[in-house]
């Protein structure tokens, strides 16, 4: 409110925080900054989560109805917006602050319940059930019989580095990161630091990229500083196409200023004066906070021309990704910078010697950027003492799909994916069996249930001929057909493949017409199409080995992964698709036989009527039949009755 | 109308150095932003300004599933196909808003109604599955929230 965002307050901070934080530190400073960082609030303060998971679950009404409710009964308090906190599934989050108090978060905060969530918070009344949790702070008195928020299972196995601040601070206010010690490794490394120590610094930490690929970060900086050129540039990729992932959405949109940091440490690293932020387009509310936080970052001079008087240039650029899968691929995304088609480039040369307008570049994922600040804040030997062997650190991930708890989370390498699904995403939805988990997008595998015991880690994961990948995970349950999702997945690879190598291009198309055959109402059933259709089968694994021997890029390489992972784990799926024609989940629609309960049918006649090839018989006020051989399996009846008496199987 | 797009792609244009190749993909975007869509004039001029053929600009614009040579509807129905919308059957809503709004997904109603776009992925998988109305969001949809959200669409057309 008053506090932030005034010129005193902004030298009080860059000043005072950022540049000497552990030499004048006495106590008139320590209690300006608890009013900077709200850890002593003089009036209410309430926050409410407007990232993009929260205006679509209607905070932007509820921020309404909050600005209404103060106005009604005339309370002075401060409304902060934040990002979320990574349980999307309990949005729209309301937090509220009392003087003095710990701040408390309710969920499914939807602008109905406001007035009376608020009543219960001034009044000191709290109902349990609508209260997530309370944050623990020393300082603050706690709500009697309230859960902390950090002892949920949800949170408690999470080791949040990267997101600390995500859902606690504001992403719209460059004054709140610092507060929270933003900058200050960007300060401490553009005057104490060359770029070699840099590079040495992150090399020794063993990071490695969060793209997908594991290549270490710091080798390939090392590559580019030791390349000879007049102009580098950095380019971060937030360009998530992955459907089912949406953790770089997250970073953004949580603590926005971490990736400008990191990016600017990381230009000073490789000696870039010029560095691009490649954001997905449709991420619009992270487009908006960025461009903010951006032009923040400019005022305070932590972007532009000198930065902190060391000589260092850097100039931040937003481009907009125009929607191509495969520009999540090194070269392609720097084609589509330089305005041309997204299409990959053979290797070498290297980005890292010739890259974007043929200068040397680096491009790092959003993710590896946003570990830099804390890598140079703690030193090598804290990340690396986080994670385990040859992964270190800690990993973002996205879960969605049939699981209890939906949204993101950060834990250490290491963790297994039983610890995930189970413990933290709370298994499936509705007591259903767990099925398998998606890892890594359409371009990663299904794990079964018996390997989730795995650690996460790039080695462990690719011991099972998976990926690390972006970090999407999707979790399945036994309603899920997996020869439908291979062919939804390869649906989506054909769709987005660019068409440079033929084996991509036309093996993508080949192997969903065969699962398409696989999945489709046979048009006659004898031995000599089920014959045929295994015969697909056989065919799909050859190839799949040629697309995966002859493609240039990552998208064609693992175009094949999702299909022979589920081979390989879920083959009785297969063949009971081939050889059975059924569809144990009752997903490929055409595999469906009807059935009419004689008990539930009281003959109304409206699926007799409907049925597009006659093949339901029976008279009014009797219970009616379906011929089984002419049934085209369309699923009209079954649509249109009104007492449920029509079944599949 | 070319007169007056003129003028708005000029304002977009000065903005942009000339002659340089790489501002081809944010100039697009703000022309279709303006636009609604990309017109065979708009490219031409865009072509004309950048020093680039306009086979080359139509081959880039082309590439990429964000740009649409073709008007939106007065009510642009988008429909995620993400992973985890499809989990939860958007495929299916895909069939019943085809229906109900008479049209085929990736085209506009000839009276410029509605427009159906199926979008590889909205980033929202968390309230999968996901339909967005223009900028409004429908999480969580189920087949009856579908029913009542093209009745008020249709309401609100009639």
């Amino acid at each position: 409110m008053a506090i932030l965002n005034t010129p005193e307050n902004k030298e009080f901070l860059v000043e005072k925080i950022l540049k000497s934080y552990s030499t004048i530190f006495d106590k008139a400073n320590s209690d300006r900054l608890a009013l900077v960082k709200r850890d002593k609030v003089i009036h209410p303060v309430i926050y409410i989560g407007t990232g993009t998971c929260g205006l679509i679950a209607g905070a932007g009404n509820t921020l309404t109805a909050v600005e209404q409710y103060l106005e009604k009964n005339n309370l002075d308090a401060e409304i902060i917006h934040v990002g979320c906190i990574g349980l999307c599934s309990m949005e729209p989050l309301l937090d509220v602050q009392l003087p003095g108090k710990s701040r408390i978060s309710f969920h499914h905060a939807t602008e109905d319940r406001v007035e009376g969530l608020l009543d219960a918070v001034f009044h000191h009344l709290l109902l349990e059930e609508t209260v997530l949790g309370q944050y623990k702070h020393p300082g603050h008195e706690d709500w009697a019989n309230m859960p902390y928020v950090l002892q949920m299972p949800f949170f408690a196995l999470q080791h949040r580095n990267i997101l600390r601040n995500s859902g606690i601070i504001s992403p719209w206010s460059v004054d709140d990161y610092i507060a929270h010690g933003g900058y200050r490794s960007l300060y401490k490394t553009v005057l104490n630091y060359t770029s070699d120590k840099v590079c040495e610094i992150v090399d020794q930490s063993e990071l490695r990229g969060r793209g997908g690929g594991g290549y270490p970060t710091g080798k390939k900086w090392a590559l580019a500083l030791g390349t000879g050129s007049d102009q580098k540039y950095l380019i971060c990729n937030a360009d998530e196409s992955d459907p089912g992932a949406f953790m770089n959405r997250a970073i953004i949109e949580g603590d926005p200023h971490r990736v400008i940091e990191g990016i600017a440490i990381s230009a000073y690293a490789i000696g870039a004066s010029n560095a691009y932020i490649y954001v997905r387009s449709d991420y619009e509310q992270s487009l908006v906070i960025l461009e903010k936080a951006l032009s923040q970052a400019k005022e305070y001079g932590f972007v532009g021309e000198n930065i902190f008087n060391s000589g260092f240039n850097l100039h931040i650029h937003i481009r907009q990704g125009a929607g191509a899968f495969v520009c999540g691929e090194e070269t392609a995304l720097i084609a589509s910078i330089e305005g041309k088609r997204g299409i990959p480039q053979s290797k070498p040369p290297f980005p890292a010697e010739k890259g974007l307008f043929g200068h040397p570049t680096i491009v790092n994922n959003i993710e590896t950027l946003a570990n830099i600040p804390s890598i140079m804040e703690n030193g090598p030997g804290w990340f690396k003492s986080i994670g385990i062997r040859e992964s270190r650190g800690t990993k973002i991930f996205s879960i969605a799909g049939k699981a209890t708890h939906t949204g993101f989370i950060e834990i250490e390498m290491g963790t297994t994916i039983s610890d995930i699904v189970v413990s933290i995403a709370g298994g499936t939805k509705g007591n259903k069996q767990l099925k398998a988990v998606q890892f890594g997008g359409p371009s990663g595998v299904c794990l079964p249930v018996q390997d989730l015991n795995t650690p996460v880690g790039y080695e462990s994961l690719r011991a099972l001929g998976s990926s690390l990948g972006l970090g999407g995970i999707i979790i399945l349950d036994e309603d899920t057909c997996m020869v439908n999702l291979s062919k939804y997945f390869m649906e989506f690879l054909q769709k987005e493949s660019c068409g440079k190598c033929i084996p991509c291009r036309e093996g993508t198309r080949r192997m969903r017409n065969i699962l398409e055959e696989i999945t489709r109402r046979p048009r006659e059933d004898s031995s000599h199409e089920t014959l045929e259709r295994f015969k697909g089968v056989v065919e799909l694994e050859s190839l799949a080995e040629v697309i995966r021997d002859t493609s240039l890029c990552g998208l064609g390489r693992n175009a094949p992964n999702p299909v022979l992972s589920s081979l390989k784990w879920f083959r009785e799926e297969y063949e009971e698709h081939i050889f059975d024609r059924k569809c144990k989940a009752g997903i490929c629609h055409d595999l469906r036989t009807f059935f009419i309960d004689v008990e539930a049918c009281n003959g109304c006649n409206i699926c007799k009527k409907k049925c597009p090839e006659n093949a339901i018989i029976g008279s009014v006020k009797l219970p009616h039949f379906i011929v089984e051989s002419k049934c085209t399996g369309c699923g009209i009846c079954f649509d249109c009755c009104k007492f449920n008496a029509i079944y599949f199987k | 109308m070319f007169c007056l797009m003129n003028e708005i792609l000029e304002k977009i244009l000065v903005r942009y150095p000339a002659n340089r190749k790489d501002s081809l993909l944010p100039i697009l975007q703000e022309v279709q932003q303006v636009n609604g869509y990309l017109t065979d004039d708009l490219i031409a001029e865009v072509g004309r300004t950048l020093n680039m053929p306009v086979n080359k600009v139509f081959s880039v614009a082309a590439f990429y599933d964000q740009f649409r040579f073709r008007p939106h509807g007065l009510y642009h129905v988008q429909l995620c196909r993400g992973t985890a919308c499809h989990l939860h059957g958007s495929l299916s809503y895909l069939g019943e808003l085809e229906k109900q709004l008479k049209l085929k997904a990736g085209t506009t109603s000839r009276d410029r109604r509605y427009s159906l776009e199926l979008v590889n992925c909205m980033g929202a998988c968390e309230s999968a599955p996901v339909i967005r109305i223009n900028d409004v969001y429908h999480p969580h949809v189920t087949p009856e929230a579908l029913t009542r959200i093209i009745h008020s669409l249709k309401e609100k057309t009639e």
